[in-house]
């Protein structure tokens, strides 16, 4: 890891980093979302427990619109909790709590009149370890809209279709449909969970560690896909592979401990970053 | 190469001879278990052998062994265990799902969860003990049971308050027998569903209910279906609650006075009116014939008996393999 950082490192000087204005700030400043992009999820102040245990501290950071976020940091610095706490996948834990905000469209997301089931459709998640349900390669796909009412035979058809092509998935399934998804390959299991959860329409896709259990050829691809996709979708990944985060990001947030330690441009990140813990972590000094 | 020192090699075939002994052991414990089940099976056959005939299997009980029959005892447990398992499978599957899916893991529902696990080991005579005073008798809040009439339109079916011995009051004291039984298996094939299922269910935006009902319960169901079919052999088999609950041992008549499919056919009012009326099991009647003093009704009468018993349980035990077989083969990760 130090060594591929580092041919990353010197790609650039120092010297034209201070020409581009950072579009958001650290958790030290307050947040201001650059002008010219709408931010599709903000929290500020939002700080996470686990019962007692305070796993994040008053995290602010706001997510462009059509745009993928890279979340990265040592393990158990919280990266994933930030990314489960945003589509309230954390509320299924007992005894866990939230304080500040985490704004959807502006719109608090744990406002009491918020309704968790609307949410998760609209911000849609795929998981570290693929998780297809032990049906047809159809069925997995269809079943977001049939939960959520949809019983027109073509309309799931056409769905099913377009989420399976988004996802880069197609052309491989298309013959059989019908077949159990979990004969799939890990590759093409993890392409099955992304179409799933683009077959809801959803408008944020979290990513948590997609390609972190998969062989090189099939990471290259879900790479691919996430280039792909950000132009319809808003994107937030959590990844421990730093070059994955440099190649398909455009923003790049560092955890450790809990807190966020910067936050800026991927390449504003990698290449000069503010922080020496930030430095310290992607040259491979620790972590 | 370097020699291996002495004390080794002999301590290693020292290991070899350990792990050969080992696994002797374990296959005798396998084959002891077959052995004794094939030599009672042999026996109790050898000594069923003239008496189960046709005319065993079609005809009621009878004092005399030449007409003596298992079909009132066959009928009665049919009835008894098919009414059990109607009762028992949902609400066992409801307990087990609440509290699994919804109950908060407090003081309540741990003391839910040991009386549950507690129930289980009670003695099933205390059941009947039970079931006589709540189903039988009603707690005596009755003076003289009073008679009570449905009409349904098609058909009568009549009923008494408190319900007495009746079929009815025999399946719900075996229902309570069995609930705990059903209730742990089936909580524990729910523990088993991997979680990652509930939450990419979820992560879809669907409903708890949603992700239960399409994710969870068709995971859990072979893990269910072996704790139903279990808890149902065990109810077949019980003989204890049943007697004192006082079910006649000389039943002459099957549950609803059914006599073959075409008077079924000719009169369906039949089938409400089975629940309520006496009955006897195939346990009880093997009991009774081995207490009697006839020696063909106790040796040969009640070993064809048994065997019709056993029969009747490989059957259930088959049914429950090749479904959870079936269940198991849509369902792997």
């Amino acid at each position: 890891m130090p060594t591929t950082m580092s041919t990353i490192k010197p790609s650039a000087t120092s010297a034209d980093a201070p020409t581009v204005p950072p579009p958001m700030l650290g958790a030290s400043a307050t947040a201001t979302p650059s002008p010219s992009r709408r931010m599709k999820f903000e929290t500020r102040d939002m700080s996470f427990y686990y019962g007692s245990h305070q796993a994040l501290h008053d995290i602010t950071l706001s997510v462009p619109e059509r745009s993928v976020t890279a979340l990265i940091g040592p393990s158990g610095c919280g990266k994933s909790t930030y990314l489960r706490s945003l589509n309230r996948m954390n509320d299924i834990i007992e005894g866990t709590k939230v304080t500040g905000k985490v704004l959807l469209d502006s719109v608090d997301v744990y406002a009491p009149n918020v309704d968790v089931v609307e949410l998760r459709k609209r911000v849609g998640m795929v998981f570290q370890k693929s998780t297809p349900f032990p049906k047809s390669i159809f069925d997995n796909v269809a079943y977001g809209p049939r939960i959520a009412g949809q019983k027109n035979l073509a309309a799931l058809r056409e769905i099913v279709d377009r989420s399976l092509k988004q996802a880069a998935l197609w052309n491989e399934v298309k013959d059989r449909l019908k077949d159990s998804a979990l004969a799939l390959s890990g590759g093409q299991q993890q392409r099955l969970c992304i179409a799933r959860a683009l077959a809801t329409n959803p408008e944020v896709l979290l990513m948590d560690e997609p390609a972190s259990a998969l062989d090189p050829a099939s990471t290259a691809r879900i790479e691919d896909l996430i280039f792909e996709l950000k132009r319809n979708y808003t994107i937030v990944i959590v990844t421990h592979n730093m070059q994955q985060a440099a190649r398909v990001s455009e923003y790049t947030g560092f955890f450790c401990l809990g807190r966020l330690v910067e936050v800026g441009r991927t390449k504003q990140l990698f290449t000069n970053p503010a922080q020496k813990e930030t430095e310290d972590y992607i040259t491979g000094r620790f972590g | 190469m370097t020699t291996v020192p002495e004390h080794y090699s002999r301590r290693l075939a020292h290991r070899h001879r350990l792990g050969t002994v080992f696994e002797w052991a374990c296959r005798v414990a396998a084959w002891g278990s077959v052995l004794v089940l094939a030599v009672l099976l042999i026996a109790v056959t050898s000594r069923a052998w003239h008496w189960l005939d046709w005319q065993f299997l079609t005809s009621p009980n009878d004092y005399e062994a030449e007409r003596a029959g298992i079909l009132g005892g066959f009928w009665g447990s049919f009835w008894l265990v098919g009414l059990t398992g109607l009762m028992t499978v949902p609400v066992g599957i409801g307990a087990a799902l609440y509290l699994e899916e919804y109950a908060k893991p407090n003081w309540i529902t741990r003391q839910i969860q040991l009386n549950i696990a507690n129930l289980a080991g009670v003695p099933s005579v205390v059941y009947g003990i039970l079931g006589y005073s709540v189903f039988i008798r009603f707690f005596g809040f009755f003076d003289r049971p009073q008679t009570y009439e449905l009409a349904l339109g098609f058909t009568n079916v009549r009923f008494h308050l408190p319900l007495g011995t009746v079929v009815l009051s025999g399946a719900l004291t075996l229902c309570l027998l069995s609930l705990p039984v059903v209730i742990i298996a089936s909580q524990e094939a729910l523990r088993a569903v991997p979680p990652s299922l509930r939450h990419a269910s979820l992560a879809l935006g669907a409903t708890k209910w949603q992700t239960i009902r399409y994710q969870i319960l068709p995971a859990a169901l072979p893990g269910i279906l072996t704790g139903v079919i279990l808890a149902l052999s065990r109810a077949l088999g019980e003989t204890a609650p049943l007697a004192v609950l006082g079910a006649a041992s000389h039943v002459d008549f099957v549950p609803g006075r059914i006599r073959g499919a075409g008077d079924l056919m000719a009169n369906p009012g039949k089938l409400l009116q089975a629940p309520f009326d006496g009955f006897t099991a195939i346990p009880l009647q093997i009991y009774t014939w081995v207490n009697d003093n006839s020696r063909d009704l106790r040796d040969s009468v009640s070993a064809a008996g048994i065997v019709v018993l056993l029969v009747v349980l490989i059957a259930m035990n088959g049914v429950a393999i090749y479904l959870r077989q079936r269940y198991q083969q849509k369902i792997r990760w």
